[in-house]
């Protein structure tokens, strides 16, 4: 059975991003017509979201394909296309659910912006262009859906643009993910020239399916890094992070939207829709791509966690907490278990986008305050937004049972401990789960616990607008579990395709016990580190140096400042430099030697050639004058002369014989 | 002494050295005139020789030049009268020291 | 009775003599009308082609100069199609741009009229008379009416410029004197088995391509451009990039690929080590530079490399695929149209920002999005387009390129990269400086686009979405003549 939709899923990206258009075609004024085509705009692609879910529910594996020629050059035909599958439609139902809440926080959160309506244009239009990556059905699309996605994060986190912090975080975010793109670009040319298509899927001749993935050869591993730097880029993994702690310039809304639904998700996504090329040869479930994508992932995700036990700001902690989330997905993705990856990327949505709202509601409360150290006891004076954080902060610190992410960092640790070729990454994302339980409770006992500091008490509960968006995204993190446990684990089957096979007893026994008591540990250390937490931090107190090693971010910002950019700037110089100096020199020097030439040309002109013919007029002159002294018009003088001549004439004649 | 060719010659050159002297010296024009003549006949003394001793041909081309030239000759010493009344016409003189219009 | 294309040429002639002769007071407008009708003409033109065709069309011959193989032939086919409709759009659009007064209109003129005739003449004497025709209007448009250091530009271009022509043409006059004929299309003919043989094919072929490679400009022979489109009024930098500099990847395409495609192949790889450093130091310098018209000038360079990136990748080997050539080849082609209306358009915004602010370095602005939103919005949109940003037309240009040029060049593919990354940090750094922050003081009395700003503006950018998302209708002009191209190439 296939409904409408699957034939015209494009619909579901088309309708924010003409949402969007529309938006801006109605200008500034119409700020409530603007949020409220919004808003309806990611209904309705809710909606569809929906209506394509129902076919894949029928069988394993559905796969819908709507294939056709963008255009076609020489005698050449460019074939896109969209593609419904559960991978697709799992993430689409996920961005339009989460999309929906943060568009509809928004309302409240952004009430008194001048540019309101502007603000709802980009969101649709960011929401309509990783719409527009989940459905692509040819790498090539998905590249235009996913640098549409850059421009919108670009418009978002540059938003307050008279903010010269957020005008650079917008312009460093671009480029940062431009580099990963460009790796990404690459790839994509260089899977087209061995493959021949672009199409994921083509009823056989797809890029993703054997025959295709046969002529790709050697290079496969080459692809499948190429388009790990475009991941990379754009779900923040070491070294292309930088970006995603600065994004946080952009109003909260934002953020929650870049960190849980749309941006970093594309880049985990990305590996996820394109596995085949990087499972190619797979020993094991074991390829040189997918190791790299591993370790990427383990020291992302170690690095952020511990970075995010020393920032201060409330965004930033939970942006270090994204990055390494990110991490542990593609551990999960590198290791083999890919329906993990995928999961947790959903179950993080749904919490991420809880949290970072909280947030916003926390910041909207203090009126745009963002430091943890001011805030404190917050419990009472918004009961709201603390119960719904913290359900956010259980599903993201992984509490078993109850709570989505508990259930798919399980997985994402079943798969790892699995992994043959070692061991450390298991133990190193253990040490991650450790660390995010810590620093999430740490983040909690600030903002929520203890007294109340400087001007939090003066802090409200958020209107309902915003706190609605809010219980429903903290249903959605408890609800979710319901589809992720060992007992029924429906979405694992629904995304692999065929039927998961577990052994509930094994994860009972070993793997639930030991993440229990990592989660425990990791509490129970941040309750205890900071029971006292006030202005100063404890840890900072008991290990300056080493805090502030973690509070300036490994100081890798410093170090590309110092080294890349610098380098970078540098050339650039040089390269102008050469160009006014050397290569136009060396014009320069052409000319002045032709100057020289010139001015000896004229030199001469004027001194030999001219100054002779002046001398020769005026000696000819002087001879005529001499000459017509002879002609004295006495006849007998000529004939005298004549007379003399003949007589010479004789003589020389006379002389020669 | 016979007549050989340089005895004409020497005649012939004598005489044009006579009327080369008389055209030179002379300050009359109708004495630079007669000197001309007689450089003219010693010409024709030439002629006339170098036919009968040098060329020795049947036909007596050297009298015909002669002749010819003589008539010509006649024609210029009448042009050459003409000019001199002319002259003397116009400047009453005939004193060639006089005439230098000319003068460049 | 004129044929079409003569009477395109003739028209902007017309419309010069007019304007000199009536002592015109509102010279742009009567310019414009002129416009309308070579636009018109054009229009036509397009019409009567026959898009599946491949070959010459609409075909013009006379006898001119016989006794020096000189022969008037005027044709088109899906390339000089494409020129001649950009010439169409670009030269209105510039008009548009600022005041000029009415000896500069003329020049105008018959620099266009020129410019159909370079685009459309298949005969060498009547191809160089044009080329050179368009030298001179740029020479005293540049020389009196430019802005500062307008001498040194314009004689720096003038003599830069004239010295390529001048090697060209000595080169052309060595191939008459072997071959005996200046016909394009015979000239083609013989190339196949190669034009000339011994050392003089070298001479000759780096005559012709001196002559070319600073037209466009290939780096190093690059430098007279930042001057001359920095001094040059607004709307002669538009002509000047926006058609002028087509000229010479025209010629590359027309003239030197298919002449010397053997010679090609030998210093293929040295040509391409230059075009890599057109398009990575051109975006680089581009970066450094303090005046956002230079910097526009500098990305010229870079956007142009990118036509001889795919041109020199797919004849430098003979192996390439089929696919790849005409990915290349309709990459060329529509990075040219695209280069032509970007640039154009990104000039045009620079002259919008200088007439409000009477200066134009990058620090001069700040945070004008607060104070003209329309403006900065759509002056984006050039900007993401000329970056290559997908779903604008740059994307898909530069795109087939590097799909065409990737097969046989991966290494200087993968370099080039870089140029489009630099790119995006050049305008990237530009939009930070004017559009955010602040507003600074000197900025706080710009209005906004004004209607004829509009008016102008929003049928060009509709234009760059269309062909982001829909480049069929372009595409299919050409086709025919890529299909060709790539037998000729292969």
């Amino acid at each position: 059975m296939s409904s409408w939709i699957v034939t015209d899923v494009w619909l579901i990206p088309a309708t924010p991003i003409v949402a969007a258009l529309l938006i801006l075609a109605f200008g500034k004024h119409a700020r409530l017509a603007g949020a409220v085509v919004a808003v309806i705009g990611q209904a309705v692609a809710l909606a569809m979201s929906l209506f394509a879910f129902v076919p894949t529910l029928h069988e394993h594996g559905f796969r819908a394909l709507h294939n056709f020629t963008w255009f076609t050059f020489g005698e050449q035909p460019l074939r896109i296309g969209f593609v419904v599958d559960p991978l697709a439609v799992a993430m689409m139902v996920m961005i339009t659910l989460v999309g929906f809440c943060i568009f509809v926080f928004s309302v409240g959160y952004m009430a008194e912006d001048k540019n309101f309506s502007r603000f709802f244009a980009y969101l649709s239009f960011f929401s309509g262009a990783m719409l527009g990556v989940v459905v692509s059905n040819s790498l090539l699309l998905l590249f235009v859906f996913w640098e549409l996605v850059g421009l919108a994060s670009y418009l978002l986190i540059g938003f307050w643009i008279e903010r010269p912090s957020a005008a650079a975080a917008a312009k460093k975010a671009f480029i940062t993910t431009r580099i990963g793109d460009m790796g990404l670009f690459l790839g994509l040319l260089l899977l087209y020239h061995r493959s021949g298509t672009l199409l994921f899927y083509d009823s056989g001749n797809g890029a993703l399916e054997p025959s295709a993935l046969l002529k790709i050869g050697s290079s496969v591993t080459l692809v499948a890094l190429l388009i790990f730097c475009g991941a990379a880029g754009k779900s923040g993994q070491f070294p292309l992070h930088v970006w995603l702690p600065d994004a946080m310039e952009g109003p909260t809304p934002v953020s929650a939207l870049i960190h849980a639904a749309t941006m970093v998700a594309a880049g985990v996504f990305l590996v996820a829709r394109v596995y085949p090329i990087f499972a190619v040869d797979a020993i094991n479930g074991v390829t040189s791509s997918l190791t790299v994508v591993v370790w990427i992932g383990v020291v992302t995700g170690l690095m952020a966690a511990l970075i995010a036990v020393a920032q201060f700001d409330i965004k930033r902690i939970l942006a270090y907490s994204t990055v390494s989330q990110l991490g542990l997905m593609m551990v999960s993705l590198g290791v083999g278990g890919v329906a993990a990856g995928i999961m947790h990327l959903l179950a993080h949505g749904f919490f991420k986008a809880l949290l970072f709202l909280g947030a916003g509601s926390v910041i909207h409360g203090l009126h745009h305050e963002q430091d943890v150290r001011k805030m404190g006891g917050l419990r009472k004076l918004m009961p709201i937004t603390f119960a719904t954080y913290a359900v956010g902060m259980m599903a993201l610190s992984g509490v078993p049972f109850f709570f989505s992410g508990g259930w798919t960092k399980e997985e994402i640790l079943h798969a790892t401990s699995q992994w043959p070729s070692s061991h450390v990454p298991y133990y190193l994302v253990l040490l991650g789960v450790v660390l995010t339980a810590l620093y999430m409770t740490r983040q909690v006992i600030y903002v929520f616990f203890g007294t109340t500091r400087s001007n939090a008490d003066h802090a409200h509960e958020s209107p309902s607008v915003m706190t609605a968006p809010l219980i429903i995204l903290a249903v959605c993190a408890v609800t979710f579990s319901i589809v992720l446990t060992p007992a029924w684990p429906w979405l694992e089957s629904y995304l692999n395709g065929h039927a998961a096979q577990y052994d509930p007893h094994l994860l009972i026994q070993s793997m639930i016990l030991v993440s229990l008591v990592l989660v425990g540990a990791g509490i129970a250390i941040g309750l205890w580190l900071y029971r006292r937490a006030g202005e100063v931090d404890p840890v900072q107190q008991a290990q300056p140096a080493l805090f502030r090693f973690l509070e300036n971010k490994i100081w890798i910002d410093e170090i590309y400042e110092r080294t890349v950019i610098a380098f970078a700037a540098l050339v650039a110089r040089i390269a102008d430099w050469m160009d006014r100096y050397i290569w136009d020199g060396l014009v320069r020097g052409f000319g002045a030697i032709g100057c020289l030439f010139g001015t000896i040309t004229a030199g001469a002109d004027e001194g030999v050639i001219n100054a002779g013919v002046d001398e020769t007029t005026v000696g000819a002159r002087g001879f005529g004058r001499v000459m017509s002294r002879l002609h004295s018009g006495q006849i007998q003088i000529y004939l005298g002369a004549v007379a003399l001549g003949m007589l010479a004439l004789l003589l020389f004649y006379v002389w020669l014989a | 002494m016979t007549a050989t060719l340089q005895v004409f010659l020497i005649v012939s050159a004598a005489l044009f050295c006579i009327g080369l002297l008389a055209a030179l010296t002379r300050r009359h024009a109708i004495f630079i005139l007669i000197g001309i003549e007689m450089m003219l006949a010693a010409a024709n003394l030439n002629f006339i020789a170098f036919w009968r001793f040098g060329l020795r041909s049947p036909y007596p081309i050297g009298v015909m030049v002669a002749i010819f030239s003589i008539a010509i000759a006649a024609a210029e010493a009448a042009v050459g009268l003409a000019m001199v009344i002319a002259v003397y016409r116009h400047f009453r003189t005939t004193n060639v020291d006089q005439l230098d219009r000319l003068k460049g | 009775m004129v044929g079409l294309i003569s009477a395109l040429i003739i028209i902007p002639v017309a419309g010069a003599i007019v304007l000199y002769v009536g002592h015109a007071k509102n010279p742009r407008v009567i310019s414009l009308i002129f416009n309308a009708l070579s636009a018109f003409y054009a229009l036509m033109l397009w019409l009567k082609f026959d898009p599946s065709a491949p070959g010459l069309q609409l075909i013009e011959r006379h006898a001119w100069i016989p006794s020096i193989g000189a022969e008037y032939i005027v044709g088109v086919d899906g390339l000089s199609l494409l020129l001649v409709l950009l010439t169409s759009l670009v030269f209105p659009f510039a008009f548009c741009a600022q005041k000029l007064e009415r000896g500069a209109c003329a020049l105008m003129l018959v620099m266009q009229a020129a410019l159909y005739g370079t685009f459309t003449a298949q005969n060498f004497i009547l191809w160089f008379l044009f080329y050179e025709m368009s030298l001179v209007p740029a020479f005293l448009l540049i020389k009196i009416y430019g802005g500062e250091n307008r001498d040194y530009a314009a004689v720096k271009f003038f003599l830069y410029t004239f010295l390529g022509s001048v090697a060209m043409l000595l080169a052309f006059l060595g191939i008459y004197f072997a071959k005996g004929t200046f016909d394009f299309a015979k000239l083609a003919d013989l190339g196949k088995t190669g034009l000339l043989t011994g050392d003089i094919r070298w001479l000759v072929f780096a005559g012709i391509f001196l002559g070319l490679a600073v037209k466009v400009p290939l780096f190093p022979f690059h430098t007279w451009l930042p001057d001359a489109y920095q001094t040059a009024p607004t709307g002669v930098s538009m002509v000047l990039t926006g058609t002028l500099s087509k000229m010479g990847v025209y010629g590359f395409i027309r003239l030197l690929v298919p002449l010397f495609p053997n010679e090609v192949k030998i210093a293929g790889p040295w040509i391409l080590t230059l075009v890599v450093c057109s398009i990575v130091i051109a975006p680089l310098a581009a970066w450094a530079q303090r005046d956002l018209k230079r910097m526009v000038a500098y990305l010229s360079i870079n956007h142009l490399g990118y036509c001889l990136l795919g041109l020199f990748a797919i004849t430098t080997t003979s192996t390439s695929a089929l696919i790849d050539k005409h990915a290349a080849l309709s990459g060329i082609f529509l990075q040219i149209f695209n280069h032509g209306v970007t640039a154009a358009a990104l000039f045009y915004f620079v002259g919008l920002l200088e007439q409000r602010r009477g200066s134009r370095g990058i620090n001069d602005f700040g945070g004008l999005m607060q104070r003209t939103p329309l403006l900065c919005g759509w002056m984006s949109v050039a900007m993401f387009s000329s970056l290559g940003l997908p779903g604008l037309n740059g994307f898909i240009g530069e795109f087939l390129i590097f799909k065409g040029s990737f097969a046989t060049a991966a290494g200087f593919t993968a370099i080039a990269v870089i140029g489009l990354l630099f790119t995006a940090v050049t305008f990237m750094r530009a939009m930070q400086s004017l559009f955010s922050g602040p507003l600074s003081e000197s900025c706080a009395g710009f209005s906004d686009l004004l209607l004829k700003e509009k008016l102008v503006i929003v049928p060009i950018t509709f234009l760059m979405f269309a062909i982001g998302l829909n480049p069929q209708f372009i595409f299919n002009t050409f086709n025919a003549t890529v299909a060709q191209m790539a037998r000729l190439f292969s």
